[in-house]
Parts: C-alpha cells; structure tokens; sequence
C-alpha cells in the first residue's frame, strides 16, 4: 500500500500494534536530555527502582539555563546551578553522556543531535522539549514529549503513541531575495493558524524546500510545533546526505552505503494519500513579523497593525485586541514604524552558523543603530569556535553587538538573559508569548536578515530598507560543515 | 495512579482562549527539581490581578477548569500539569487541547475533557452567574453537570480507561519486554549510538566576549 513518509517511519519502529483502542508501542532510536524536563524522570525512575535501559542510545546536554557569561564562574541564579547540578549527578548515575558548560558539544540539545551526526533520515527522536520537532528535517519522525514520557523511554525504550494525521505542505518556486525559510514557516503557521496542525504530522515538500540547506530546513521544521502539530519532516536527499557524511557519528563504510540506500526509500510514495494539503507559492513570500502574542499573528513587514474592529470572529478580536494592548501597539500603524530595544540573534530556529554567517553578511563593517541593544548567542559551542575560526565574532563586535555562549538564552530566559517589562525586542526565536522573554517582554519574531536589518536601523526592517551593496549575496551559503568535527574537544574558559 | 470514577467540585470559568503553558506556569518555575509543590506557580502572572478568577473567594477552592479553546498549547512542559493538579484541579474541560498537554494529562491523572464550544459557553453561565457552583464530572458516562446543565465531554477510550483503573505507562509497557527484546535484536547496524563517544585531542579555545 501506499504510504507517506511519517507513516514508513512509524511503520518501521512498531514493536506491537496496539488492539482495542491501545495505541502502538513504538521504539526511540534516540533519546536527548537536558536539565529542565528530566530531573523528576530519573526521581521518578530512583523511586520505582528502575534504570535506563538504552544509556547507549541517551545523550544529554546543559541548555536552557546556562549563562551566556562568565561561563568558567559557578552559575550564580542557585535554581539554575541546582537543575545543572541534578543533571550532571543523573547522567553519573545512570551512565548518560553529556556535554556540560565548557564542553565544545555544550549548546541547544536541537544542535547537538544533529552537529554530531546523531539525527539521521529515519529515525524516531524525542525530547522532553517541543522543540523536538527539529530533527524531522533529516526525514525521521521526531517530537517533544512530557516528563513522563521522558520517564517511560528511560525505563522501556519505547513510547506508546496514539496515530496521527498527515497533512502536506508543498511549498513551491523560489523564494524572492530576502526571504528565508524562517519566513516560510510565519507564513505557513499565520495561513493555518496556532491550532491548524493539531493531531498532525506536517510534511513539507516541493522545489522551495528542496532548495533549502540543512539548517534552514531545521528552521522550518522547528516551528510545526507552534502550528500545533505533532512533528514536521522533510524527506531526506542530497542535501541531507551531504550535511551527515563525516561528522562523528556518521554511519562508515558499508554501514553508510547501507544507509544511503534505505535512506532513499524515505520519501512518500507518488500516490501516497494525505489527510490534508495546504499549498504556498515561495514567490509571494516577503519577510514575516509577527505583531502579537502567539506565533500565528504574523503579516508581511509591510502590512500594518491589525485593526481588531475589522476582525469579524469574535474570539479573534477579543485574542487580537488583548495582544495589541499587551505589545503596545498602535492598531493600523505600520509595522515597519515599531521601534525596537533589542534585538536577539539565537536559539534552536536560527542560532546556527549559516544564520550568523548570514547575519555577518548584513552588518559587516557597519555599527548597529544607538537605541538598541543587540545580543549573538550561538546554538552551541561548537557553533561558536566556528564563527570565531571565520571571524564572525568581530564583525558582530565591530558592529557593536554582545558575543556570547552558546544556549537558550533569551529564547525563554531562564538564564539571566532576559527583557525588561515593556521592552521590545525583534528575536529569532520561535515563541513570542506573553513573558516569554522576560516579564512584561515583547516579541516580535522575525527572520536573521530582518534581525539584522532591524539592528541597523532601529526600527522592524527588512534588506529592502537598506543600501546594500549589489555583491551582499544573502541568499546562498556555503553550508560546509562545522569543523573541527570533535566530540571531545573542551573548551579552555 | 488514584483511579478516576468521579468527581464533584467547584468549577473555574477561565474565559480566555489560547491559554499556554507559560501562562499556566511561567519558565521561571520550571528550575525547581521535584516533582511536587507547584501550587504557588499556578497562572502565576494572573494571580497578581486582583480580579482574575482565582482571586475571588468563590472560585479559589476550584477542581473543575472550564477554559476556552487551544488550551495548554505551546512549550511541552508537563509541570502545566503538576501544577494544575498540586493546585487542586482534577478535571479541564475545553474545546480544544494542545495534543502534548492532552497527553500529559492522562499520564499524571488530570482528566483533560474535550467539549463543545457552545456547551463550554454553557457552563461559563452558569459558572459565573452563581459562583461556586459545583460541578460533577462522570468519567463513565463522559458528562459534566453543573446545576440543570449537563454537556457531554469527549476523552478517548484508552486514557478513559488508564484513568478509570488508575494505571502506571511504564508497568504496563513493561508487561511487553520480551518484545521490545526482539525489536532490539534486529535493528540495523548503522543507527546511531551515542556510547562509546568518540574521542580526539582538544583544542584550546578562549571564552566568548561580550563588547
Ligand atoms: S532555544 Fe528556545 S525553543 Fe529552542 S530549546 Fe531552547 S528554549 Fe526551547
């Protein structure tokens, strides 16, 4: 029978098929920890006298709560130090690996899986963290679950799943210049909304995802959960290939060539049905911002504020009048007039080092606008040596930005990096949220060429508003890999 | 797990839509490692409002959450649950859930029901003309009933019945080991494996610098 991708993948993980309304047990090929979701699991696991049963298929990292500063200090904020500390003790414990806070494989667990070649086509990944769905760019399913479900994959290796829906999102032609696939995926969750992907698995395909590279299929992928789906995928090629070959715990040899090969059935059969299609042409995206409090209210940067009084559902306005008063916004005024007060260049949608690069390209030479701050944090270490082998880190210093160490960071800030109440801020992030940020903070989640160009000028910004020279070629990188490929490197603070 | 039949308790109309889980419990709680004592973290940047619902005397003893749609959406965080539950609540009710947050409710006990919008309108009536009103939830039958309004609530059949019988994910998966035995044994070579790690010679590196 025909099948689409998400259900070859399931498919292939069936340890039992679940009868009578119980769900398939279905096996975790690969299990990522970090210190906020797992402390009560291994409680849970010491409680019931349980243990991990697959250590080997377990790796753990420090993320969420790490400063960006003074890494080489103890962690000043107590919670944060205790939450590290109960980590690094479990992982002792129970015979986890992890990369701490001066361990070059440090850094946003979605970047760690996939920089040391452990997220690959076809596999199941989970996380406690829904952000999980990051890893669906290499063609495996891959979602967040709860800390139970962290518990249940320690203890059993499994996770009874109850089935899905599919939904394709084909995404075709070529983007215009400026836009990126940051914006693909505003324009997606604003076209279905928060709850739009509810009990699916998305799909994306056609030629303007194929053209993407690795990590801006990652960017794309990331953000499914806040359309409200389960997972998102894309179905492995080249490119994916291209991105694995080499990094350290690549398939070898005949192993690789036996991957390759099964890799490459990972696609959704031609005649595959889903439960769901949603189209988008990549030539009528221009750069998103969103001008709310949920990732769904998004617009092109040259539309204006929503007026709530020309919502006709009644929710809605209610929804968008609250947002509007809560982000301080002038309802019809022009996005491109809001001005901002920092601007925050990270996390595990666009932390990486093609988002820097990209960035770097922008601001190379120039020096930010005075009214604002603007902070560089790293998905992970090693992304950081590399931006600092090419240079990048000066560039953004020269142009008068924060260079920091790798983590979440101002993502949810929960280190103390975090907006003042009432402070505006123009982030790469993936969640603007009421607080998110910081108490009484506002988001407005954007693309790294419009975090740029926002930092330039003060205001929401795209590269249209700037005189950039004709050479600046921000739509292509180069997409090498991160070097040096070592998992063992550590990092002198 | 304590076994789920019914319960009666006073419902909590919660009259906004979209309710995610840094509201249900900002991430500034989420440092703590136990597994209990969230009650204090509960809609914590709401509880500062005087007039939010859980202020008002009638509603603070509340078990029943009636919310409005795409409740618990956003980050997977299950101490949304914990909280709930340390709070006091044993049942919500919505029209819509995020998937996580549903699924995390059946795992810790908190029956997380969905129910029609109109039905949910509803309730918030008679919720909010007579506060402290009291609401009966029959997991059997799948009803919510407060005073002379009765909805019907739609939870699926397997998280119906691990609540109704009370029963632990892990002990029951466990009851298939030998089959997650064999799944094992044939899992090609090429999969990853994060043991043994992989070891070269270190670099020397200098801390990032802000400006
Ligand atoms: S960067 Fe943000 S979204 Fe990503 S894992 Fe960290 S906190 Fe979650």
């Amino acid at each position: 029978m025909a099948g689409t991708l998400a259900e070859k993948v399931w498919d292939a993980h069936l340890v039992r098929r679940g009868s009578d309304g119980a769900p398939d047990l279905l096996y975790i090929d690969l299990h990522l920890i970090h210190e906020v979701t797992s402390p009560q699991a291994f409680e849970g696991l010491r409680l019931a006298g349980r243990t991990v049963r697959r250590p080997d298929l377990t790796i753990a990292t420090e993320d969420h709560n790490t400063p960006t500063l003074d890494i080489d200090q103890p962690i000043a904020d107590l919670t944060s130090r205790t939450q590290i500390d109960t980590l690094r003790n479990n992982a002792a414990e129970f015979g986890i690996r992890i990369h701490s806070l001066g361990d070059a494989d440090q850094g946003i667990v979605h970047q760690v899986g996939p920089q040391l070649g452990l997220t690959m086509p076809g596999l199941t990944v989970v996380c406690g963290d829904s952000h999980t769905s990051t890893h669906g760019a290499f063609g495996g399913l891959a979602f967040g679950i709860g800390t139970s479900e962290v518990e249940h994959v320690m203890a059993t290796q499994t996770l009874p799943l109850a089935p899905f829906k599919t939904m394709a999102i084909t995404v075709n032609g070529e983007l215009p210049p400026g836009a990126t696939s940051k914006d693909i995926i505003l324009a997606i969750i604003a076209k279905i909304g928060t709850g739009g992907g509810q009990g699916f698995v998305l799909e994306y395909r056609g030629d303007a995802i194929r053209r993407l590279s690795m990590e801006a299929r990652m960017t794309i992928c990331n953000m499914s959960i806040e359309a409200g789906a389960r997972a998102g995928m894309i179905a492995p090629d080249e490119t994916t290939f291209e991105y694995l070959k080499g990094r350290p715990h690549a398939p070898e040899g005949a192993d690789w060539d036996a991957a390759v090969e099964y890799w490459k059935t990972l696609r959704s059969d031609d005649d595959a049905t889903f439960d769901e299609e949603v189209v988008l042409e990549a030539a009528d995206l221009e750069p998103y911002v969103t001008w709310g409090t949920n990732p769904g209210q998004g617009l092109p940067l040259s539309a204006n504020v929503p007026v709530p009084e020309e919502i006709a559902d009644e929710n809605d306005r209610v929804t968008a009048e609250n947002a509007i008063r809560y982000m301080g916004l002038t309802p019809g005024a022009p996005l491109r007039d809001i001005a901002i007060d920092t601007v925050f260049i990270g996390s595990c949608t666009n932390g990486r080092i093609e988002d820097l690069r990209s960035v770097a390209k922008v601001v190379r030479g120039k020096k930010k606008a005075d009214s604002l701050r603007v902070l560089v944090v790293p998905a992970s270490a090693r992304v950081r040596l590399q931006a600092e082998a090419e240079g990048l880190d000066q560039i953004f210093l020269d142009f008068g930005a924060e260079w920091r160490n790798a983590g979440c960071s101002m993502c949810l800030g929960m280190n103390p990096d975090q907006l003042a109440p009432g402070e505006r801020s123009a982030s790469t992030s993936n969640r603007n949220f009421e607080g998110r940020q910081g108490k009484g903070g506002r988001t407005h989640l954007v693309s790294p060429l419009v975090a740029a160009a926002t930092a330039l000028r003060g205001t929401l910004s795209s590269l249209a508003d700037l005189d950039l020279p004709d050479d600046v070629d921000i739509t292509s990188f180069d997409g090498s890999p991160l070097a040096p490929l070592d998992p063992a490197v550590t990092l002198q603070v | 797990m304590e076994k789920f039949t019914t319960h009666t308790g006073v419902g909590v109309p919660l009259r906004r839509s979209n309710v995610d889980t840094d509201q249900i419990i900002p991430a500034v709680y989420l440092k703590r490692v136990t597994r209990t004592g969230f009650e204090d973290a509960l809609f914590a940047a709401w509880r500062g409002d005087e007039s939010f619902v859980l202020n008002q005397p009638a509603y603070s003893s509340g078990t029943v959450l009636v919310a409005g749609p795409d409740f618990g959406t956003g980050s997977s965080r299950e101490h949304a649950v914990w909280a709930l539950k340390d709070y006091g609540f044993r049942v919500v009710l919505a029209s819509r859930f995020a998937d996580i947050f549903r699924g995390n409710s059946g795992k810790q006990g908190l029956l997380a029901g969905q129910v029609a919008q109109e039905d949910i309108e509803l309730l918030w009536k008679v919720l909010e003309n007579r506060p402290g009103t009291q609401v009966t939830v029959d997991l059997e039958q799948r009803t919510a009933t407060a005073d002379d309004v009765t909805v019907r609530f739609h939870v699926d059949d397997y998280t119906r019945w691990r609540l109704m019988e009370g029963l632990d994910d892990i002990g029951l998966t466990l009851q298939h080991e030998d089959d997650i035995t064999a799944f094992e044994s044939s899992r090609a070579s090429w999969r990853p494996k994060t043991l043994p790690a992989k070891h070269l010679p270190p670099v020397d590196i200098e801390a990032a610098r802000p400006v």
